[in-house]
């Protein structure tokens, strides 16, 4: 772990090592509330990154000036403004999709992950590796939601992103568009991950 | 919205559209602090007493904010007083009764990034309640909150002695417990109409 650090790396955990919804858990509240379709996964995603990186601009910017003992306010006033700006420009470009995702577009202000990365990582680090953090973070984040989101639509309505994928007489599993199929959906690709990092970790020593 | 009666209201927020279960507002302390019952409670009396004195908080900011017609800062200014609130509990708390204080520990700061609380503001804005709704509204989400919180909590600490495969323990057991329990509330869809 003591090697200089990689600027790639820094774009690299986050999609897989330190995968903000798969490993550490992070963000679970949008996470499950808003991938029930992949449409609203991936816009939930794509908007969560933008607040990711424009607040590690900002807060990396401004490390210097912000005291320590108000810093949390700080994060959460320039991620609020942040948020802001996402809530009315989702309202401008798609009126449909500001419906569907309803508050959630606002609740990406208390999502644990950007605060925690604010704190983590860009008041601790340059600009640019703070961006590149971010953007892995963000990245990561929507291929999760969106792989979560995938199984809710396809299992749930038997379509993919609006398009119909199985023949008339699939049987469609109601529950996984319910709010209790997030859970399941979010499970069991954590016991993929699982059994993956499993594999990866008995592969390790015999090499 | 505002015909609904209160009760409605109440069994509405606490059993039907459950914050945890159904909105999944809250899920990280909902997973962080359900492994003991006792902590469990705990945090459900905390987050239900934030819940009403930031109900009330954002009643008012969302009259300010009307009169002045600055609607676009209600993030912000919503934000900013569910944390100072929490803060200012926790002064308060420390000061007039330790052992509560000292009960609730890491609990109270944590309620901050709670997004159960910052849900409910909005929600009771977006719905349009008046002043008694809003209230009864938090007072059954906090008790909604507090209800998901102490079953989970019940069946893990069952879950602990249970021989479970190492794979799924841990979180995707916890989930699968939420799942269960998610839709075993969606029993109470026809009550309170």
């Amino acid at each position: 772990m003591n090697q200089t650090p990689k600027s790639t790396d820094d774009f690299v955990k986050g999609l897989w090592r330190d995968n903000p919804v798969f490993v550490q858990v992070l963000g679970m509240c949008p996470a499950l509330a808003v991938s029930n379709t992949a449409m609203n996964a991936l816009a939930m995603g794509l908007a969560t990154t933008f607040v990711l990186v424009m607040s590690a601009i900002s807060v990396s910017t401004f490390r210097r000036f912000i005291p320590r003992e108000a810093r949390i306010v700080c994060y959460i006033c320039i991620i609020a403004s942040f948020v802001t700006t996402v809530d009315y420009a989702i309202a401008a470009i798609s009126l449909e999709l500001y419906r569907s995702l309803g508050a959630f577009i606002a609740l990406i202000v208390v999502n644990c992950l950007i605060l925690g990365r604010a704190e983590a990582f860009s008041s601790k680090n340059p600009i640019g590796r703070s961006v590149l953090d971010a953007l892995g973070m963000g990245v990561g984040f929507t291929a999760a939601l969106l792989s979560i989101g995938i199984v809710r639509e396809v299992l749930g309505s038997n379509s993919l992103f609006g398009f119909q994928l199985f023949p008339d007489g699939f049987q469609t599993w109601t529950v996984m568009v319910l709010p209790s199929g997030g859970f399941f959906a979010m499970a069991l690709w954590l016991l993929v991950v699982n059994r993956i990092k499993e594999k990866q970790a008995a592969a390790e020593p015999a090499k | 919205m505002n015909d609904t009666s209160h009760w409605s209201i109440f069994l509405d927020a606490a059993l039907i559209n459950n914050f945890v279960l159904a909105y999944f507002l809250g899920i990280c302390p909902f997973f962080g602090v359900s492994a003991k019952l006792e902590t469990a409670v705990r945090m459900g009396g905390a987050v239900s007493f934030v819940m009403l004195v930031a109900s009330v908080c954002a009643f008012s900011i969302n009259i300010l904010l009307d009169a002045v017609g600055a609607q676009y800062l209600r993030i912000i200014s919503y934000i900013l007083v569910i944390a100072s609130t929490v803060q200012l509990v926790e002064m308060l708390m420390r000061k007039l009764s330790p052992p509560t204080f000292r009960a609730l520990g890491i609990f109270l700061p944590l309620i901050t990034t709670n997004c159960a609380i910052f849900g409910l503001a909005l929600f009771q804005t977006n719905r349009e309640y008046d002043f008694g709704r809003s209230i009864v509204y938090a007072l059954g989400a906090g008790a909604g909150f507090a209800l998901a919180l102490i079953l989970m909590a019940g069946v893990r600490e069952k879950l602990d002695l249970a021989n479970v495969p190492q794979l799924v323990k841990g979180t995707a057991a916890a989930l699968i417990v939420a799942g269960i329990l998610s839709m075993s509330f969606m029993g109470f869809a026809g009550l309170g109409r």
